[in-house]
């Protein structure tokens, strides 16, 4: 059965880890688990495909995994609290995720955070039905012009949706 | 009859306690961050707690996706620091207070919170960063723990209103206990943060102020705000201020704002506190601990009660 809509899927460039995909992502979560343990972690280093198959992932979970493709993975199911277990698995640091995930730089990204982080205008809503915060406010972000600095999400949506590989 | 003297909010974010655990409390950046908690440790050695209850939310340290409880009760003797990828924190194992949880947890499963009972756990950053921001770094820390850990992880948590109802429960739970103990609340979690997908870095501290003023003076307000709105306003993530309501549904209507401080950004994160007290008005002097007529219809309850599960 294909994914049911959400009103939060209208949030840009968020995976909500609801139940339908913590039910999908169930296997991808529990190799991250795994990784808390260093001999796991070696074994995984040592033959990353071969450790894969001892847990119930769909090809393109799989892929995702050894693609380290941190987006698809929580479009599939993964949580970040899990992932984030394979990004300390190869020695890299949060930020360096973030930057995976957001598309940006390591140096970017933090100077993002530094300045504010990323505006909530024009990043509440694809449809755009949520872009005036209080009132008046956001004729700016409608032009485009609240833009400036902290960038907007690009809504990128993936082709995959229809097959799931499963 | 024990008593909640303090309400206590803060973040807890990771970088803060890798901060502590590697010595750069004094790097410009997280000097910052730490003089912000710089009155509310004087605050908190001052006030001396008896026991500390600490809502706050585990990381995939000591629940997996396996099994999640919505609300679990810390009633061990006992919390270890988790290895959450890179060694134990060096903190010390938190002491809890089993007496006293267990009487929560009767009592409040009794006023129909569902909540889960938990006799081994292991606690990670969600509860010791806090702690280190209000205690300091000491040898042990210095009060029993009750950790009430909140799934905020798998979406749908519980409702913000569920939260201040539980905050609610607990208070009545801490005042039927007998003892004469002060008790200091913990809300943990927040501000807003986004750390996932292409959205991360979200912050918002338009709505992180608004949610601040309104804890202290209207909270129902607070209450009522969906979902969907904390993941659209203050990212996926902060969806966790749904833990500060536990504390502050445990405090009078009416309360104080002693102390607040608020800062961007920790990591990915807005960094908020506040600590919040009854009004001056409403502060009891630490009463003998006499068999008031509420602690004897308290024990009659639990003498029914006992009766009842008998059968």
């Amino acid at each position: 059965m294909a994914r049911q809509s959400q009103d939060y899927d209208d949030i840009p460039g968020t995976f909500v880890f609801d139940a339908e995909r913590s039910r999908e992502g169930y296997g991808i979560n529990m190799f991250c688990m795994s990784l808390m343990k260093e001999e796991n972690r070696k074994a995984f280093k040592a033959n990353e495909a071969a450790y894969l198959k001892q847990f119930p992932l769909s090809d393109a979970q799989a892929e995702a995994i050894l693609k380290r493709d941190y987006n698809r993975m929580l479009e599939l199911g993964g949580n970040i609290y899990f992932t984030a277990k394979l990004g300390a698995t190869d020695g890299h640091s949060f930020r360096h995720l973030a930057a995976l995930m957001t598309g940006s730089t390591q140096e970017d990204y933090a100077a993002m955070m530094l300045a504010g982080g990323r505006s909530v205008e024009g990043n509440r809503s694809k449809s755009g039905k949520f872009d005036k915060p209080g009132k008046a406010k956001s004729r700016a972000a409608k032009a485009g012009k609240a833009q400036s600095k902290p960038k907007s999400v690009k809504a990128k949506s993936r082709k995959s949706k229809a097959k799931r590989g499963r | 009859m024990a008593r909640i003297i303090a309400g206590v909010a803060s973040s807890h974010v990771p970088a803060i306690g890798a901060a502590i655990d590697n010595n750069q409390t004094e790097e410009p950046y997280w000097k910052r961050v730490f003089s912000g908690f710089e009155p509310s440790k004087e605050w908190m050695a001052k006030t001396k707690p008896d026991v500390a209850i600490v809502v706050y939310n585990d990381h995939a340290s000591a629940f997996s996706v396996e099994i999640v409880p919505t609300f679990a009760l810390g009633c061990a003797a006992e919390f270890p620091p988790a290895d959450e990828g890179w060694g134990p924190r060096p903190v010390p194992v938190v002491k809890g207070h089993p007496e006293l949880a267990a009487h929560i947890a009767q009592s409040v499963i009794l006023d129909e919170f569902d909540l889960t009972v938990v006799n081994k756990m292991e606690v990670d950053h969600g509860l010791t960063v806090p702690m280190n921001l209000l205690f300091g770094s000491p040898k042990e820390w210095p009060c029993p723990v009750i950790p009430l850990a909140v799934n905020v992880v798998l979406y749908p948590p519980p409702t913000g209103h569920r939260c201040f109802m539980l905050g609610r429960a607990i208070r009545k739970a801490v005042e039927s206990y007998p003892e004469d103990l002060r008790v200091v609340m913990f809300g943990t979690g927040g501000m807003s943060h986004q750390i996932s997908g292409p959205r991360a870095g979200l912050i918002n501290s338009k709505f992180d102020k608004a949610f601040l003023d309104n804890l202290t003076r209207n909270p129902k307000k607070l209450t009522r705000i969906s979902h969907l709105e904390f993941m659209r306003e203050a990212g996926a993530e902060g969806i966790e201020m749904v833990m500060w309501l536990i504390m502050r549904g445990a405090l009078d209507d009416q309360v104080e704002e002693t102390y607040r401080f608020y800062t961007v950004p920790a990591s990915n994160t807005a960094v908020g506190h506040i600590i919040l007290e009854p009004k001056r008005a409403a502060r009891k002097p630490a009463a003998k601990p006499k068999r008031s007529s509420k602690v004897k219809r308290a024990a009659a309850r639990r003498k029914i009660q006992v009766i009842r599960g008998q059968r």
